[in-house]
């Protein structure tokens, strides 16, 4: 047995195990290292800030767990959000993030290290990433070796589809939650591997702590049965399968429910049931083992597989039967909106108006995971080949998330980390092939080839069932004493260039190989590359602070909405109730610190509706809207002086949409477009449009801005007509400096109860018109 | 979830042999955990029956009770094929005490969360 290049030949077998693990440490130190710097581009170029709408709710719930203690958080009643309603907070949140960062907060400050809350949020995503990475180390590891482990973990500690939702300031569920998916699918896996209740009981507690985390955990709720369900189906029922999947569903289904959240939907939704047939059928199937292995008649065998299908349709039919009657909730809109990808659009606007539940497009995951999306089939196909439980989980995963993300922008998240997994096996099957120095000894020629292609497949098999150190070692040790005694590399390479007896074809020299291997780190160096300029250029900004380049090159920062947000924390009464588009909710309560009438948690479908048909309807029509709702200020995002494109009257249509879906007959949003059925602003609008709070409250003095100049909006690209539209019902309090964010008073009631209107009108000096009133003089008092 | 005799054709002989052969081949540690699970089956079908024909009023607590009960019965379940000489095959990583320890522990986790659900 010859080697491809030189081996170190005296090396104990104890010393290779001792480097192989300080390189692991080392290198997974490394990976988390540049997890969290990746991540922190943000900081670095803004400020530790919270970023997007949601996570300032939860930096502001958090903030309360850390100043007032857990059972002030836990019974917390919101009375400023959803103003008129209120929020119970504690009942409608997964509770687990900010709980994660309140023991942080507490360990920290017991050792004397008194960080403030704000940063603790900020940088959490980035250190979970790095927990991630370790996690998927673990993952990868039970499938194939810990080299492949450790491409994995350097995949996840930086790819964009990861990051984008795990920068630091993203103090998003999804910053925990996908350390928690990768967690507990390892222990899942290592608990069907050794049929151990321990682990499948851990499995259950870190499943526990993904409920309490995310509303994703349905996904693993889903996961684990259809993995269970597809191993009976293969016939690879063991016992080890029942061990492991009942201790996980008894512990797990349980301790679910504690989250008040979930409460009882484990056992009365149908997002749940297939975890509870999968148990059922476990629970009948070992029954029938334990029958079988006690009697051996054959007939009573076929007898016995009768009687599990029976009672396996029985209890398929059973759920069907339930949900039917009412007793089992039906899928919930956003998760049937998964397998209906119309069903959203047509009969809920509020799931389809938000821009991360529309589908992917290619380019977006070319831009999430460059080289990973033609490695990811690649992996896939690897499981197949070898198939061991744990790959069927593998292969499970990769076409489950698949369709999910294809479905589903935001799904983009759960398929990532089955991709680097799957990539990791790949590429490293790769390297285990190509860096195996052994070479088939050159006896004759016609079977060379032959030879060549079994000891390829023989040993990367070999190399993945075994681990990995004591592989090596033994590679080592047999490639010391039959190591050639000319095994120079250059030596070598010099024998392949010059074609000595010994070539062959095939990829067995050091060249071939070299030339491989070369290939496939520059194609990483590519990714670093790439995942890095993606990180920095895409995924690092602030939502909050808008950046801008002036001309000369310079960056500039546009900070109108803090500008704003501070003004009406410092200008307004305490209990200044401010109305805004529900996307802005949380940040006002988080900046503003005002109460608001709808915010991000969209769980009352008519008040938001009832904000859509103040915006959208005419000032007379939204008045007592307005006051029968305490309403002190509306604010507006504009963006049509600086071409800040996710304006709100971009987003008026779906306001109308969703008013429209509550009030048809009042809200129609035909009347909004112009005869020919384009969305105009200028003065080809519809006249529904020019009259709309919206509109007049985001063009109000804009012309003026322009002087004579025709006033041009750079969003929409149109230009606004010369007559400014007035107000009369609400006065304007406070423009930001470009404009971007505008806010309204309300005015009160007029003293002599006249309509405000007229009111506006007797001050402007308009004449009254002659003639009698339309309506008579006693109701017009009122 | 076990007592599926009634839905086969029951003919008598392959289950008089069934349990002949039951009470010959089974160890006595097994027959000792398979009383348990007796016990456990027909205290869940009580609170079941409960639930259905007087209340099921505190969910909550019934919930508590009957997964108590559900979850016990699997986390013995388990531990008997654990511990089953005849699946030593399929389980080279547990041995009958680890199998053990691993069941105090999935019983303990189990009944924190049922006390806590209890309410």
């Amino acid at each position: 047995m010859s080697t491809a290049y030189a081996l170190p030949k005296d090396l104990s077998r104890a010393t290779v195990v001792n480097t192989a693990s300080l390189i692991r440490i080392v290198a997974l130190s490394l990976i988390s290292g540049a997890a969290i710097a990746s991540r922190l581009f943000a900081v670095i170029n803004f400020e530790s800030i919270i970023h997007e709408f949601d996570p300032w709710f939860n930096y502001r719930a958090t903030r309360v767990l850390a100043s007032k203690g857990f059972y002030e958080f836990w019974n917390w009643f919101d009375p400023t959000a959803w103003y008129p309603l209120g929020r119970v907070v504690g009942g409608t949140i997964y509770p687990g993030l900010m709980a994660t960062s309140g023991v942080i907060y507490n360990v920290l400050h017991y050792f004397n290290l008194p960080v403030d809350i704000r940063n603790i949020c900020v940088l959490l995503a980035p250190g979970f990433s790095a927990l991630t990475a370790w996690a998927t180390y673990m993952f990868t590891k039970e499938l194939k070796d810990e080299s492949a482990g450790l491409l994995a973990a350097a995949f996840i500690g930086i790819v964009p589809g990861y990051i984008s939702r795990s920068v630091a300031g993203s103090y998003d569920n999804e910053a925990i939650a996908i350390f928690l998916l990768m967690f507990t699918f390892y222990l899942w896996i290592k608990a069907l591997k050794a049929g151990s209740a321990f682990f499948g009981t851990c499995a259950a507690v870190f499943y526990f702590y993904m409920v309490a985390a995310w509303g994703g955990y349905a996904f693993i709720t889903n996961m684990i049965p259809v993995h269970a369900m597809v191993l009976i189906l293969m016939g690879r029922y063991s016992s080890r399968l029942y061990v492991a999947y009942s201790s996980w569903y008894a512990v797990g289904t349980l301790s679910s429910m504690q989250v008040p959240f979930v409460g009882f939907q484990p056992v009365r939704t149908s997002e749940h049931m297939a975890a509870l047939g999968v148990f059922g059928l476990l629970q009948i199937i070992a029954f029938a083992q334990l029958v079988r292995s006690h009697v051996s008649s054959k007939q009573f065998n076929n007898l016995l597989f009768y009687g599990v299908i029976v009672l396996g349709v029985g209890g398929v039919g059973a759920v069907v039967g339930l949900t039917y009657a009412g007793w089992i909730a039906p899928w919930t809109g956003r998760f049937y909106s998964l397998w209906d990808t119309g069903y959203a659009k047509k009969y809920i606007p509020i799931i389809a108006s938000v821009s991360e539940h529309q589908p992917t497009a290619w380019p977006s995951f070319f831009m999430d995971l460059q080289l990973l999306v033609f490695l990811f089939p690649a992996g896939v196909v690897l499981c197949f080949k070898e198939l061991r439980d744990e790959h069927v989980f593998v292969i499970i995963y990769a076409i489950v998330a698949s369709y999910f993300a294809g479905v589903m922008v935001r799904l983009m998240l759960t398929l990532t980390p089955c991709v680097c997994v799957a990539s990791a096996i790949a590429l490293s099957t790769l390297m285990d092939t190509y860096i195996d120095p052994v070479q088939p000894e050159a006896d004759e020629d016609e079977t060379a080839q032959s030879d060549a292609g079994d000891s390829v497949s023989g040993s990367s098999a070999t190399g993945s069932i075994s681990g990995a150190a004591p592989k090596k070692a033994k590679k080592l040790a047999a490639a010391a004493v039959a190591a050639p005694p000319s095994a120079n590399p250059l030596a070598e390479l010099v024998g392949a260039a010059t074609g000595g007896p010994r070539m062959k074809k095939g990829v067995w020299g050091f060249d071939t190989r070299f030339t491989v291997l070369l290939h496939t780190f520059g194609m990483l160096a590519f990714f670093v590359m790439h995942c890095t300029y993606v990180t920095s250029s895409a995924y690092s900004s602030p939502s909050v602070v808008l950046a801008s380049t002036s001309p000369d090159g310079s960056p500039h920062i546009i900070d109108d909405f803090r500008e704003a947000y501070y003004w009406l924390r410092q200008n307004t009464k305490e209990d200044a109730v401010v109305m805004s588009w529900w996307d802005y909710g949380y940040q006002i309560a988080g900046m503003a610190d005002r109460p608001t009438l709808v915010d991000n948690n969209t769980w009352n479908n008519t008040h938001i509706a009832t904000v859509g048909k103040a915006m959208s309807s005419s000032e007379e029509v939204a008045y007592p809207i307005l006051r029968a709702h305490d309403v002190d200020y509306v604010l507006v995002i504009f963006g049509g002086l600086l071409g800040y494109s996710g304006d709100d009257i971009n987003k008026f249509l779906w306001m109308i949409r969703i008013a429209q879906g509550v009030w048809p007959e009042e809200v129609q949003e035909a009347n909004y477009f112009t005869p020919g059925g384009e969305y105009r602003v200028d003065e080809r609008a519809s006249k529904i449009m020019k009259e709309s709070l919206m509109y007049k409250m985001s063009y109000y003095r804009f012309t003026e801005l322009y002087g004579a100049n025709p006033a041009q909006d750079r969003v929409r690209q149109q230009t606004i007509p010369k007559p400014s539209p007035t107000l009369d019902y609400l006065d304007e309090a406070f423009t930001s400096e470009n404009w971007i964010v505008r806010i309204y008073q309300v005015k009160k009631e007029d003293h002599l109860g006249r309509d405000i209107k007229s009111a506006n009108a007797f001050e402007g000096g308009k004449k009254r018109k002659r003639g009698r009133p339309a309506v008579g003089r006693r109701r017009a008092m009122q | 979830m076990p007592p599926k005799a009634p839905t086969r054709p029951a003919t008598r002989s392959p289950i008089t042999s069934l349990l002949k052969a039951y009470s010959e081949q089974t160890p006595d540690r097994l027959k000792f955990i398979d009383a348990f699970l007796v016990f456990l089956m027909l205290s869940g079908v009580a609170q079941f029956l409960y639930c259905i024909l007087v209340t099921n009023y505190p969910f909550n607590a019934f919930l508590a009770g009957f997964s108590s009960n559900v979850g016990q019965f699997v986390l013995t379940a388990s531990l008997r094929s654990q511990v089953n000489p005849q699946n030593r095959t399929e389980f080279k990583d547990v041995s009958p005490e680890r199998a053990f320890a691993d069941f105090a522990l999935g019983s303990i986790v189990l009944h924190f969360f049922v006390f806590n659900f209890l309410g």
